[in-house]
């Protein structure tokens, strides 16, 4: 479904290698962790795969489709596919739960109907029903990670992307939203994470990837947290 | 497609009302700015419109010797109309300028009895000429001396031709009226391309407020025009506003000169303001518009990129 072939990221003209030569593929319904230190190229990453950013040399496939040659005017629909969410929520303040999702129902031209309907069942999919008109701000830190996974969701992506989405969290709250996040792998969403949680990594016995200094020096199919 | 133009619609409205300090002094701004714009529009008409009176009244007088006949007088107005920059050619003959004459000295009695002291008539014809445009008087009076040289000399037509004295008024007015425009326009150009600034300015202040809220726009796939929409729909209404609020501050300041302007420069200005009224509101309100979409657009190209 993903394929990362001879994938390259140098910055600043040549002065840091983010990365270096990565190939590997994701096949779909996949939970795939990528843990490694902090530099060790994670975010670039999923940035590449996002379209945020371009390699310096290599391709990025989503299925057929090379992400990097998508037009800029395509490049919303291309992001649709794929839901994300962040270590620091990246919600709106202003807006409530409810509102938080529906916007971006809103953004993606669904109709009021639809938003009415989807947006309750996403937040029930995140065990946060009765949370659904409190502010952020009310929020405890997993349960607004709850509600950016519920709008990373609730359009139904191909694929979730959730950077470091516990690293603010309690171990509680980093349980809570992992099973939220295997439960949706299990509904059949290709999840991919990084982390720098050894205890998410172990309990989760699925593929990881570990990556080092730009460069992918582990790839188990049920791996372990090693570095 | 209907859906999300209520929902930029929406959104604009709302971005309007919950940003109103940025949207108060992007108001004030391109208020000022337009009513720059105004003003100079109603000024050169004032300007315009002295001038063309002026260029009216102005005109070359041909003076006749008094031994003229007509018909040579006559002749020469013939030819002087066959010129491509004549207008018209007003023949006054020598009893025409003498009642003239009589009629402009009548309470003056002295001057009335030395003429009919006068056996003879001392007034010659005349001819006076008016041009197509104030530029073409110097070819005029080109051909005029042309015709002044060729003359039997035993039987002249022509005794003077005043048009050096007016081509210095002439000159002088019109490069008035050009210096008054040029100055306008400069003023204007500075006046919009620093509200420009300004309006930018205060737009990005009200998108920066909003960046989070574009960046997880973006995040969540929402398309460019999705996301631009309502800052544009901003700007228009910034400049609907202004425009309207010009227009409002125009009309009681136009009402109160329309007097003075009247006696001074020969056109009311309140009476111009009614009657062109569509076309200062399609000219104010439409530049506003224009300005706060380009400032809309500068603004948030800024947080499109990608």
């Amino acid at each position: 479904m993903i394929y990362f072939d001879k994938v390259s990221k140098i910055y600043n003209g040549g002065q840091s290698t983010a990365l270096e030569d990565i190939t590997f593929q994701i096949a779909p319904n996949e939970f795939v962790s990528i843990v490694g230190h902090s530099g060790a190229g994670k975010t670039t990453l999923l940035k590449m795969l996002i379209a945020e950013d371009r390699p310096s040399g290599g391709d990025v496939f989503f299925e057929s489709l090379n992400i990097h040659s998508i037009p800029k005017s395509r490049l919303p629909q291309y992001r649709r596919k794929i839901g994300t969410v962040f270590q620091d929520f990246k919600l709106l303040p202003h807006k409530t739960a409810y509102e938080n999702i529906a916007f971006a129902m809103e953004a993606n031209g669904r109709t009021d109907t639809e938003i009415a309907e989807n947006v309750p069942q996403a937040l029930e999919l995140v065990d946060l029903a009765d949370k659904i008109w409190n502010f952020p701000s009310e929020l405890s830190g997993g349960e607004k990670q709850r509600v950016a996974i519920a709008r990373a969701i609730v359009n139904q992506p191909d694929i979730i992307i959730a950077d470091e989405p516990t690293g603010n969290l309690d171990p509680i709250a980093t349980y809570e939203v992992v099973q939220i996040l295997k439960k949706i792998n299990d509904l059949g969403t290709t999840v991919i994470m990084t982390t720098h949680n050894k205890g998410v990594i172990d309990a989760l016995e699925r593929r990881v990837i570990t990556m080092d200094e730009g460069r992918i020096i582990r790839d188990d199919a049920a791996g372990k947290y090693v570095l | 497609m209907f859906t999300s133009i209520k929902r930029i619609v929406r959104s604009g409205f709302v971005g309007f009302w919950r940003n109103a300090f940025v949207s108060f002094s992007s108001i004030f701004v391109m208020t000022i700015t337009l009513l720059v714009v105004g003003t100079v529009m109603l000024g050169n008409q004032l300007l315009g419109t002295t001038l063309e009176q002026i260029q009216n009244k102005v005109d070359i007088n041909v003076y006749m010797v008094t031994t003229a006949s007509q018909e040579s007088v006559l002749r020469l107005k013939t030819s002087l109309e066959a010129l491509p920059d004549v207008r018209e050619v007003t023949y006054t003959s020598r009893e025409d300028a003498l009642a003239v004459f009589r009629d402009r000295h009548k309470n003056d009695e002295l001057t009335i009895q030395a003429l009919e002291e006068l056996e003879e008539n001392p007034l010659g014809a005349s001819l006076a000429i008016r041009a197509k445009d104030t530029t073409h008087y110097e070819s005029i009076n080109a051909f005029l001396k042309e015709q002044q040289i060729l003359e039997d000399p035993s039987a002249p037509v022509i005794d003077r031709v005043n048009f050096n004295d007016n081509k210095e008024a002439i000159d002088k007015l019109t490069a008035i009226i050009d210096t008054v425009e040029r100055v306008t326009y400069i003023a204007m150009l500075v006046l919009v391309v620093a509200s420009i600034l300004i309006t930018f300015n205060t737009i990005r202040l009200a998108i920066y407020t909003t960046r989070e809220e574009i960046s997880v726009m973006r995040l969540v796939g929402a398309s460019n025009t999705f996301i631009r929409g309502p800052f544009m729909l901003q700007g228009v209404m910034y400049g609907l506003v202004s425009g309207v609020l010009t227009l409002l501050i125009l009309y009681p300041v136009a009402l109160w000169l329309g007097p003075a302007t009247e006696s001074f420069f020969l056109l009311n200005i309140f009476n111009y303001f009614v009657a062109e009224f569509g076309r200062l509101f399609a000219v104010i309100v439409g530049s506003g518009v224009v300005l706060g979409m380009i400032s809309s657009m500068l603004a948030i190209s800024r947080y499109l990129r990608v």
